[in-house]
This record gives C-alpha cells, sequence and structure tokens, in this order.
C-alpha cells in the first residue's frame, strides 16, 4: 500500500486512463473480426472458430482494460502511451488468428506478430511463405488484407470518429497518432473531423471495389474476381501492399494495373484536400504545396524511370519478357511502380529485383519521399522535404544577404521557426535509424552466417521503417522476409511500429523523462 | 453647413483651418489648452470635452450638424465617437484610422460602426508614396476621373528640356495640358506666353500615358523594367508602403532594425525581401548596393531620421529619395536640402477629408504645395454656367488663377482647348488657385 502510494506520486503520467482507453479501443477493434467471420461462413467454414475465438478473446481483454478507470480523462502526456499501446496491442491481437490457425510459415509467434505488424502499419512486408489458397483459407487471406485497412487512415482516427468518450483530448490524440504538421480541424468537432476523413477513405475504397470487379464483369480482368476486388481495394487506398496473389498485382492484366495507379497516387494525397475538394473547392488541390510537389516528383520520377526501362536491355522479367524497347510497358511499369513506392504502398506488377541498377536507383530515391501529411502513405513524407527544401534555399540566400529575414512559407502562410527545426530533427532521426537499422540487420546476418548484399540490408531497413514493404534482392517483390533471423525480424516488427506512429510516440516512452514528473 | 470635428491634432486643425471660412465649424478635444488656443487661432466654436460622451456631442449640437468628422490619435475612439454621433444625428460620419485591418473590417460590411467614410492615415500615406515613386521626378501625383486623368507635379531642372521655353513651345505633348507654375512661393497660372524658368515647378494634368512621357523627357532616366525600391523602416506606413509596391508587381527591400517587427513584416510580405539591419550602417549599404536602387523611401518614426537616411542615400548615388514628415513645417526645409518628396500623413488625410465638405459637388480633390492650389474634379451639371458654353466663354466669366485641365466626357478624355464645348454630364478637372477657390465653386 505504502509503495503503491509511492507509485502513485511519482509518477504523473495517469496509466490508468491511458490503459482503460486502450481498452475500449481494443474491444471496439474486435468487432472487425466480424467480416472473416462472414467470409469463412461464405465459403467453406474455415477458420471460423479462430475468429470467433480471437474475436471473444480481444473483445474480452478489451473490456477488462477498460475496468482500470471507468471514466478516464487522458491529457497530452497520455496519448503518446494510448497511441502506441494500441497499435502494439491490435497487433498482437490481430496476430491471434495465424496461430491458432497454424498453416504454413506464420503459426510461429514471432511471424505471426510480424505479417499482423506488417498489416497495421500498411508495410506490405510478408514471412508468409506460401501465399495461396491452398495453405490459408479465405477467410484468413482476407483477415490480412483488412488489418491493413484498419491501419491506414489510423486506429486512433476511427476511434475518435465513432467513441464518443474520445471526443475530449482527441486532437492530441490525432496528432501523436501522426506529429507531422498538426491535425487541421476541418470542423469544429473532431470527432466530425475523424469521421469526414473516414468517409472520404470509405469512399474511395468502395469506388475502387466496384470500378476492379467491373472490370472483370467487363471481361478486361478474367482474375479480378469479387474476393479479389474486395481484396485489393482493402490493400490500396490504405497504402498497404498485401496481395492474396502471390505474384501481387503482375497476376492480373494491364487494366487492372493501369486502373490501381490513380488510387494508389490519391492514397498518398492529404485527405484533407480531397474533402476540400468535394465541398466545391476545385481550387484547393493545385493550390496546394505539398501536393503540386507529390505530384511533381511521382510524374518526374515516372518519365525517368520509363526512359530508363525503354531503353535499358537488360530490363527483363522471366513471365513478361523483354521490357527494354517497348513503350507501353515500359510506361506501365514505370509509373505503377513510382506510385507505390513513392507514398510506400508497396504493391508490384513487375519483377522489379530483376531491372538493372539506375533503374533501382530510381526506386531507392523514390522510397526516401514517401505519401503527403494527412493521407495514408508512410515514408519521410512530401511536406518534410518541402520544408526542408525551401530552408535550405533560404540558407544558400541569406550567405549572400546575412540581413535578409526570409520566414519559410507554405501554402502562403508562414512557418514557425520551432517547426522547421521538429522537421530537420525528425528527418535527422529517421536516417539515424535508418543506418542503425543497415547495421544492426548486418551484424544479426553475419551472427547467423547470412549472407546479404548492401542493398538487401539497405531497402530491409528503408522498407520496415518506411512502412514500404517490398525491397530488392531476397525481400524482392516476389520475396519475403522469412530469411532473415529471429532477431531481425523482432527489430523490423519494432521499426514498422515506430515508423508508422512517426517515431516521436514510441521513443518518448522510452524516455525517463516521460515518466517522472 | 454644421460641422463637428472631434479632436484637434493636425488633422482636425488641417481641416478646421479650411472649413473655417464656408461652414459653422465646432471643434471638440479634451485638452484644454488646445481648446484655449484654437479659440483664437480660428474662427470656429471650441468645446472642451470627451467626443464619445454623448452630453458632449450634445453641446456640440451634433443634432443639427450635417457631418461630423472624428480625427482623434485612437481608432477605437473615433469609432465610438461615429457611433455615438448615430444615435443622436443622421449627419454624415468620417473617422479616421491608422489601422488598415479596421478599414478592411468597415469595407467588407458597410455601414459598420456607424461610419460613412473611413479614411486610413497609414494606408494613404502609402498609396501617395507609392503613385509619386512611379513617376520620375514627379513632386506629387493623383489621379482623376477615376484613372482617366493624371495631374503631377514637377520640378524643372535647368538642363530639362523645356527649361527656358515658353509654355506655347513646350506644348509639344498630346493630350496634356500645363495648368500652373510655382516660383519661389509664387502660383502662376500658365498661359501660352508664360516662360518655363529652371527651379520651377510644373503642374501638369492629362492622360497618364502623356503625363509619363512627359516626365521621361524631363528626367531621361535610362529605361528599367522593374524599379528597384528600397523601403527604410518598417513603419505602419513603411510596411503598407511595401505592400503597396508588392500588389503593383514590384519586389521592394524593406530595412528595419527591430529584429521581432522585421520578422512580422518578413511575415506579412511575400514578396518583399525585408532585411534587419540598421539603414545608417554604410557598410551594409554598400553591401547590399542600395546605391543602385531608383528609389529610397525613409518610413522612420522621426523627422531627423529621414532626414539623414534620405541625405545618405542621396550621397551613395540614389537617383530618387523620397521621406515620411511628421512636422508639416519641415516640409519645405527637407525639400530644400535634398529630400526630392516629402511626404506628410496629416495632410495626405485633411486632403482626403476636406473632399467631402466640398458642397458635395467636387468628386477628387488635391492640394498642391500645401494648400496654395488645388485640383478639383467636377461634374458639369445642366444648370451649370459652363454647360453648353466653350472653355473661352466661361473662363472669361470666372476669377482669375483657374485651368481647365482635362475633360472627362463618357468615358474617354478630351483635350480642353479655347473653342471646347463643355456638356452637361462631362467630369472637368480644374486647377484652382487656393486664395479663389470659393468664388470659383459657387460660380459653376
Amino acid at each position: 500500500m505504502d509503495s503503491h502510494l509511492h507509485v502513485d506520486t511519482h509518477l504523473r503520467v495517469d496509466w490508468r486512463a491511458g490503459l482503460s482507453l486502450v481498452g475500449t479501443i481494443l474491444a471496439f477493434l474486435s468487432l472487425f473480426f466480424v467480416l472473416p467471420i462472414v467470409t469463412a461462413l461464405a465459403y467453406d467454414g474455415q477458420d471460423l472458430w479462430v475468429f470467433v475465438t480471437t474475436m471473444v478473446v480481444t473483445a474480452g481483454f478489451g473490456l477488462t482494460l477498460r475496468q482500470f478507470d471507468p471514466d478516464p480523462d487522458p491529457g497530452a502526456r497520455e496519448a503518446f502511451m494510448v497511441v502506441a499501446l494500441t497499435w502494439l496491442l491490435a497487433a498482437i491481437f490481430g496476430a491471434l488468428p495465424y496461430l491458432l490457425a497454424g498453416n504454413g510459415t506464420v503459426a510461429h509467434p514471432t511471424n505471426a506478430l510480424f505479417e499482423s505488424m506488417s498489416g497495421f502499419t500498411t508495410t506490405g512486408a510478408t514471412v508468409m511463405g506460401d501465399i495461396s489458397f491452398d495453405t490459408h483459407s479465405r477467410a484468413m487471406l482476407l483477415w490480412r488484407q483488412l488489418t491493413q485497412w484498419v491501419g491506414g487512415m489510423g486506429i486512433i482516427v476511427l476511434a475518435v470518429a465513432i467513441l464518443s468518450q474520445m471526443s475530449v483530448g482527441g486532437a492530441q490524440l490525432m496528432e501523436a497518432e501522426s506529429p507531422g504538421p498538426g491535425v487541421s480541424k476541418l470542423t469544429p468537432h473532431i470527432a466530425e473531423t475523424a469521421r469526414v476523413l473516414w468517409f472520404a477513405y470509405i469512399g474511395f475504397t468502395l469506388l475502387l471495389m466496384a470500378l476492379l470487379y467491373g472490370l472483370h464483369l467487363a471481361g478486361f480482368a478474367p482474375e479480378m474476381d469479387l474476393y479479389n476486388s474486395i481484396a485489393h481495394g482493402l490493400s490500396t487506398m490504405p497504402t498497404g501492399g498485401f496481395s492474396p496473389e502471390a505474384r501481387s498485382i503482375e497476376a492480373f492484366s494491364p487494366a487492372v494495373q493501369w486502373l490501381i495507379v490513380p488510387f494508389m497516387f490519391v492514397a498518398g494525397v492529404n485527405f484533407v484536400l480531397w474533402w476540400h475538394l468535394v465541398s466545391g473547392d476545385t481550387r484547393a488541390l493545385f493550390r496546394d504545396n505539398e501536393f503540386r510537389l507529390y505530384l511533381g516528383a511521382v510524374t518526374t520520377l515516372s518519365v525517368v524511370l520509363t526512359v530508363v526501362l525503354f531503353f535499358d536491355a537488360t530490363a527483363s522479367t522471366d513471365r513478361v519478357g523483354q521490357i527494354g524497347g517497348r513503350l507501353e510497358p515500359s510506361l506501365r511499369y514505370a509509373t505503377f511502380q513510382i506510385a507505390s513506392l513513392t507514398n510506400s504502398t508497396g504493391f508490384a506488377n513487375v519483377d522489379f529485383d530483376q531491372w538493372g541498377g539506375t533503374a533501382k536507383g530510381v526506386m531507392l530515391f523514390a522510397m526516401f519521399i514517401g505519401g503527403s501529411t494527412g493521407s495514408t502513405g508512410g515514408g519521410i513524407k512530401v511536406l518534410r522535404w518541402l520544408v526542408i527544401l525551401k530552408s535550405l534555399r533560404r540558407e544558400l540566400f541569406t550567405t549572400v544577404h546575412p540581413e535578409a529575414v526570409r520566414p519559410v512559407r507554405m501554402n502562403g502562410k508562414t512557418l514557425d521557426e520551432e517547426a522547421i527545426r521538429g522537421i530537420y530533427a525528425f528527418t535527422l532521426l529517421y536516417f539515424c535509424l535508418f543506418f542503425l537499422g543497415v547495421l544492426l540487420l548486418a551484424a544479426d546476418a553475419a551472427r547467423v552466417g547470412l549472407d546479404l548484399e548492401a542493398i538487401e540490408l539497405v531497402t530491409a531497413s528503408i522498407a520496415t521503417l518506411g512502412n514500404i514493404g517490398p525491397g530488392f534482392g531476397i525481400i524482392g517483390p516476389m520475396g519475403g522476409y522469412g530469411e532473415f533471423p529471429v532477431t531481425s525480424r523482432l527489430l523490423m516488427i519494432l521499426y514498422m511500429w515506430i515508423g508508422r506512429l512517426e517515431i516521436f510516440p514510441v521513443l518518448v516512452l522510452l524516455t525517463a523523462a516521460y515518466w517522472r514528473s | 453647413m454644421h460641422v463637428v470635428i472631434v479632436g484637434a491634432g493636425e488633422v482636425g486643425r488641417a481641416i478646421a483651418t479650411n472649413l473655417e471660412e464656408t461652414h459653422d465649424v465646432v471643434v471638440v478635444d479634451r485638452n484644454p489648452d488646445i481648446v484655449e488656443e484654437l479659440t483664437y487661432s480660428l474662427d470656429v466654436l471650441t468645446i472642451e470635452g470627451d467626443g464619445t460622451e454623448i452630453t458632449t456631442l450634445h453641446e456640440a449640437n451634433v443634432e443639427e450638424a450635417g457631418l461630423v468628422i472624428a480625427c482623434t490619435d485612437d481608432d477605437e475612439v473615433n469609432l465610438v465617437i461615429c457611433g455615438a454621433a448615430k444615435t443622436l444625428t443622421d449627419a454624415f460620419t468620417i473617422a479616421r484610422v491608422r489601422r488598415r485591418t479596421l478599414l478592411e473590417t468597415w469595407e467588407g460590411s458597410e455601414g459598420a460602426f456607424g461610419v460613412d467614410f473611413m479614411v486610413c492615415t497609414d494606408l494613404l500615406t502609402a498609396q501617395a508614396i507609392f503613385r509619386i515613386s512611379g513617376l520620375p521626378g514627379a513632386q506629387d501625383v493623383d489621379m482623376f476621373a477615376g484613372g482617366l486623368v493624371r495631374m503631377a507635379e514637377f520640378e524643372i531642372s535647368p538642363q530639362s528640356p523645356i527649361a527656358n521655353q515658353s509654355v506655347q513651345d513646350a506644348d509639344r505633348y498630346d493630350s496634356l495640358t500645363f495648368a500652373g507654375i510655382f516660383r519661389n512661393g509664387d502660383m502662376i497660372v500658365a498661359r501660352g506666353e508664360t516662360v518655363i524658368e529652371p527651379n520651377d515647378r510644373v503642374v501638369v494634368i492629362g492622360s497618364p500615358d502623356s503625363v509619363s512621357t512627359f516626365a521621361d523627357d524631363l528626367v531621361c532616366l535610362p529605361e528599367t523594367e522593374h524599379e528597384e525600391v528600397v523601403i527604410v523602416g518598417a513603419s505602419e506606413i513603411g510596411y503598407q508602403a511595401a505592400r503597396e509596391f508588392e500588389e503593383h508587381g514590384y519586389e521592394p527591400r524593406l530595412i528595419e532594425r527591430d529584429p521581432d517587427r522585421a520578422r512580422q513584416v518578413a511575415e506579412a510580405l511575400p514578396n518583399t525581401l525585408v532585411m534587419q539591419s540598421d539603414a545608417t550602417d554604410t557598410e551594409f549599404l554598400e553591401r547590399e548596393h542600395i546605391d543602385e536602387a531608383d528609389i529610397v523611401v525613409s518610413a522612420l518614426g522621426s523627422d531627423e531620421r529621414n532626414l539623414l537616411v534620405s541625405l545618405l542615400a542621396r550621397r551613395l548615388g540614389v537617383d530618387r529619395t523620397v521621406a515620411v514628415i511628421e512636422n508639416l513645417e519641415y516640409a519645405e526645409l527637407f525639400e530644400t536640402v535634398g529630400v526630392d518628396v516629402a511626404i506628410n500623413p496629416r495632410e495626405e488625410t485633411a486632403e482626403e477629408i476636406v473632399r467631402f465638405t466640398r458642397s458635395n459637388r467636387a468628386e477628387k480633390v488635391a492640394m498642391l504645395e500645401h494648400d496654395r492650389a488645388e485640383v478639383i474634379e467636377i461634374e458639369v451639371g445642366a444648370d451649370s454656367a459652363l454647360a453648353s458654353r466653350t472653355i473661352m466663354d466661361s473662363v472669361a466669366d470666372l476669377p482669375e488663377g483657374v485651368v481647365i485641365g482635362a475633360i472627362s466626357r463618357g468615358g474617354n478624355l478630351v483635350t480642353p482647348r479655347g473653342d471646347t464645348t463643355l456638356r452637361p454630364g462631362d467630369h472637368i478637372v480644374l486647377f484652382v488657385d487656393a486664395t479663389v477657390l470659393d468664388q470659383v465653386l459657387e460660380a459653376i
């Protein structure tokens, strides 16, 4: 009793309120297991009990956590804890079906957690050895797709939209989930804003599903049946990258590939802009500095890659044959892969691991850009690059004119110098973690005697930290992360987690200052 | 007309001086010393009191007033005065404010605060700075008839191509009229035989193009696509001036010593290069090539510092210097020692307000040489003495000291000549000697 009191006065963080809120969100998330249950019922009933059990366990655990504080009142400090823990627990409970079903490589606990974390963080990196309906049930592969969709727009954003008790402090929670430049409230009520974002998200998802299935019905996409339409809709809009097809999007017709390109692009744009567009402000999109840079970057890189592929005689694949010298495939592969890697979707419509060094270099570059803020894309994000470019230009200018006072402007508004420092700090930390990841993976690979090339280590680090998914070499679009040692995979789980939450909410929990008063 | 002026600062005093002869003027001020002094210096009724109080307004007989002018130094007080006056009378209310944001609020909602007309001192000054800066060599510039007619005042240098020529000979510009000449403090109405001497100041009225051509001929500046403008001091006037230049496509440089203010204006002015430095630091001025500037506008807080900056800029080799001066008495002194143009915010304000008092007929007024002469715009009514007569006939009936500078007819500019017949509905721009102004307004 005495020590309890001591702890309570020492800890400023109200962990009871935090845990209670996490429990509420978890109980709410358990509702999502209904979809795989329905899928199991619709097909052969395989794995039905797996999902029913998981649902009951998850809901039970969540409701238990909720008992810690019947009336939680979380503040700014608790926000980090709630956000970080929610994502961790979501990944842990989302891994249960893989464990319970016990099929394939994902039956291993580390692999199950890896696959689940990869899904919720929309990374799309897989350790599934055999992606087929022979090994896994349709319900299981749909659950794998669904984790991405839940994680895409954000679990917290969804919770704020639905749970009335999260309206107070919701803005802090949403900001902790995705720091960037802060949450722009579209309406006075934060829950309303969260709902708007989710409505836009749901709208685009349903539209893509309908169009994909429409292509199938029209005869342009024989493989794109209803199941695949739903599965890929759940994966494209959150910039996830999982596919129930082992060959990813390569398995589908060029029409499908072309259709997915604009939707991947849309997913990497700030959803607030789509809301403005729908509410009649047609110029909002092109007025936005970040959108213009994102559009410019994707277009430029696509053109460059098209030219490289067109003139690269070695750019070939086993199945499609020679690309070089043919315009349509060059253009299609280039635009698809750039759209996919820039905003961290990670879909592949070709085994780009077989391409030459120049093409790979262009794609590696794209991986470091990231999507826009307020989008479902991961990575460093276009806005940060834009601020860095603008402030560097200012540095050059003030070298010549030392007295010049030049605020950095974004969409006509000046940016706080503190915000610019924060962006530099984030980007530096991001690169530090990236290099640390490369070193640790190399050390771990050397420990077990695994022979990996530099490009494999580099892309493994950026692909997990940036929530991209595929890299080059063994983790190429047709490969997987299964060959890495268990310790490496645990590190990658950590990287995906902190990458999705943009580093700070997780790292701040590891500092002593957070827990002390 | 019964006019109530609240606030007897320089603006209030200038307006009162201008109106004392022709109107019943009541001046209200809180300062007993100023009230006492005004009682003896002007032919107006003075009342000591707070213009925001209803009793004071009653005392000033505001119920009978046709015009209430609130021109104290406090923006909010001026708004309250107008609001209070509106509850007692239907008089036309004029408020003077410094802050442009208040003007924008008022413009966005007509009749807000009970104000019928709002004058923003700093904005007017900034606009005057821009107008004058845009025309090389000009001392004063104003637009009439919706921009169709431009009036400008130039100082004639000994090297000028029209120096020592008669007006008749100098008159080789299309649609340009020589209106008047200021020489050693005298005002001369331009006649064909009048000789333009070096150091005269010539007032011309005409189309904007012809005035520009005339200006270029006088100054012979190399043609530059965009002039290099440097503004010293981010006072409210300096800031507004930079904004005016920005809005017209310039990219001015603004020098401000205070880091916080520099940052503040840098945030507000996207196309202005703000530099945080002391404008009297010659090393800085040389490094930033301030000497290559076409115009240096000094808008610092004090007249002396503005003079210093202007003289320094002159010495570095700047073509033209424009200085804001608070003290009207300095104006001529400054212009004598090397400041090309001195602009007084209070004069600009008084000028703007006075045009409302001209029996509602003058559409626009410009005062020249600190009100030695005026340029006014008037619409010719059907019953006017000028209607349907040639200019030669009409001018004969008017007092000495009037020149019809330009005519705007149905949106087109007509250059007035002796045989031109004026029609009802024409807008005419007149150059009038201030001493005969009231007679002229009566006659037409």
